[in-house]
């Protein structure tokens, strides 16, 4: 479902709404996660208005917290927005009730990574992921790395290639990476969660 | 410039200034150098954490930017050019500081302290506390005639728990305006340039890039100026408008106004050639 803007065309009714939880349990566990009082919203769109990236969105960010507050957990952490969301901060910087909407949808992510439910935009997951073993092993980003196994993954090879031989040619990617010294200490930061489950 | 005006600073890279954006490296040493300050890169510094590491592991992130805390020197003040490094190590601060647990924690690990006082800043704020009129006096070429598009993307929006830490906002027109050029009003200034989303959803970046350009094109600027360089490659490689501008790096333009005198090294690096441009300004020969 793509939406033009949020105010011209509200989202349809979605079937029946089972409410699997207590009202207002989801949305707790998220304001805890979040440390943001969501709760708080009223629903001005102000978040919406202001987001770059709505139209890629399948529901704009107030309709995130909606759902929440429905106790709507699969259609939430199952959502695109969560993914599309650059955390650019547009959105909590104008909101008017002092919502930390980017902190929310870092929660939403996290929470949708940990449950190991579908994730609607597997490759921007697979992006950061890619990140991360560039950090792991070298403790900074060695962009060409990362493009190269991002490539292998998504195999998405000849998409963006004129990009990445001008980049190239610019040498904006350098072939070898920069590493950090101390090795063990990045490392051990390493050891948490996310490479476990791994 | 004499010696006694030679303030030290612990200077954080990042990735992209350290890569990518090579040339936004080059010329804010050139800069730093031509004014005096002495920017010490941070020994053996770290990846900020990055958006990544905030997608996948708060604690990665965390860690991540408290580790190039803890390398800062005591009595220096942490320097930063890239708004997103600056915003992750600033936001380690604030919740180390919240966090007295996991602030003791971090510095056994290490066995360094990590002083919660380290006075981080953008290089901008730098040049602001440095003085204009300084600044004014030490320039060498006059930005007459240049028409900029200040672009500063998401760097000045915070998250609310950053709230009363600096605002950047207008401090690039300052600068630069100090330094002869004119800031172009009524194109998008703030509009995100797509961050990673030009990496893994390029389709999605494109039009929203284009419109930023076609807005410094309608309002009659002559290029952008970014601080960030992200937005800087985003707004060069993302653009498919017919009509295209240059971007530069903020330190770009106040490393030519300083004088100096490697440009040519930095502005091949440009998918988009600023130097028709500079010649018909007669800024660069
Ligand atoms: S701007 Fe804030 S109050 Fe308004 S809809 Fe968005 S989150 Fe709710
Ligand atoms: S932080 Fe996310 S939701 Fe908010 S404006 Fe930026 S991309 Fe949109």
């Amino acid at each position: 479902m793509s939406q033009t803007t949020p105010l011209a065309k509200p989202a349809a009714p979605r079937t029946v709404i089972e409410v699997g939880q207590p009202r207002g349990f989801l949305a707790a566990e998220v304001i805890e996660k979040s440390g943001t009082d969501l709760n708080r919203c009223y629903q001005c769109h102000a978040c919406a208005n202001g987001c770059p990236f709505i139209r890629a969105m399948d529901y704009p960010p107030n309709l995130v917290l909606r759902l929440l507050q429905f106790g709507m957990r699969e259609e939430v952490l199952r959502c695109k927005t969560i993914w599309i969301c650059v955390g650019c901060h547009t959105c909590s910087s104008q909101c008017p009730m002092g919502i930390d909407m980017a902190a929310v949808m870092d929660t939403l992510r996290l929470m949708a990574v940990e449950e190991g439910v579908a994730i609607a935009k597997p490759n921007i997951l697979d992006f950061h992921e890619e990140v991360l073993r560039s950090l792991e092993r070298y403790g900074r980003a060695h962009k060409l790395g990362i493009m190269w196994r991002y490539k292998v993954k998504t195999r998405r090879w000849l998409s963006d290639l004129d990009v990445g031989l001008k980049m190239l040619a610019k040498r904006k990617l350098d072939l070898r990476p920069s590493r950090v010294q101390a090795q063990e200490e990045i490392g051990d930061l390493f050891k948490c969660y996310w490479r476990e489950s791994k | 410039m004499s010696l006694h005006h030679q303030i030290d600073f612990s200077y954080f890279p990042g990735c992209s200034m350290a890569t990518t954006a090579a040339e936004a490296n080059m010329s804010l040493m050139q800069s730093a150098k031509i004014l005096g300050l002495n920017l010490i890169e941070l020994s053996d510094w770290n990846c900020c954490g990055s958006s990544s590491a905030q997608t996948m592991c708060k604690n990665l992130s965390l860690g991540m930017a408290a580790r190039n805390l803890s390398l800062a020197p005591a009595g220096r003040p942490l320097v930063a050019m890239c708004p997103r490094c600056l915003h992750y190590l600033r936001h380690a601060k604030v919740c180390l500081k919240k966090d007295p647990e996991t602030h003791r924690s971090l510095e056994e690990r290490w066995g360094r302290p990590i002083n919660l006082d380290l006075k981080i800043m953008h290089f901008m704020e730098v040049l602001v506390r440095f003085g204009l009129d300084r600044l004014k006096q030490s320039a060498k070429r006059s930005l007459t005639g240049l028409k900029f598009v200040p672009y500063y993307g998401c760097a000045v929006f915070r998250p609310p728990d950053l709230e009363k830490e600096k605002y950047y906002q207008g401090e690039m027109e300052d600068i630069l305006v100090a330094l002869g050029a004119e800031p172009i009003i009524g194109a998008y200034t703030h509009r995100c340039c797509g961050s990673f989303l030009s990496a893994t959803d390029p389709e999605i970046v494109t039009p929203l890039v284009n419109e930023i350009i076609d807005s410094a094109v309608a309002a009659k600027a002559h290029c952008l100026v970014t601080a960030c360089a992200m937005c800087q490659l985003n707004l060069e490689i993302r653009c498919t408008s017919r009509e295209r501008l240059p971007v530069f790096h903020f330190s770009e333009v106040l490393a030519l106004a300083l004088g100096a005198k490697d440009y040519e090294e930095w502005f091949v690096r440009h998918l988009v050639d600023p130097r028709p441009l500079l010649q018909n300004l007669a800024l660069v020969a």
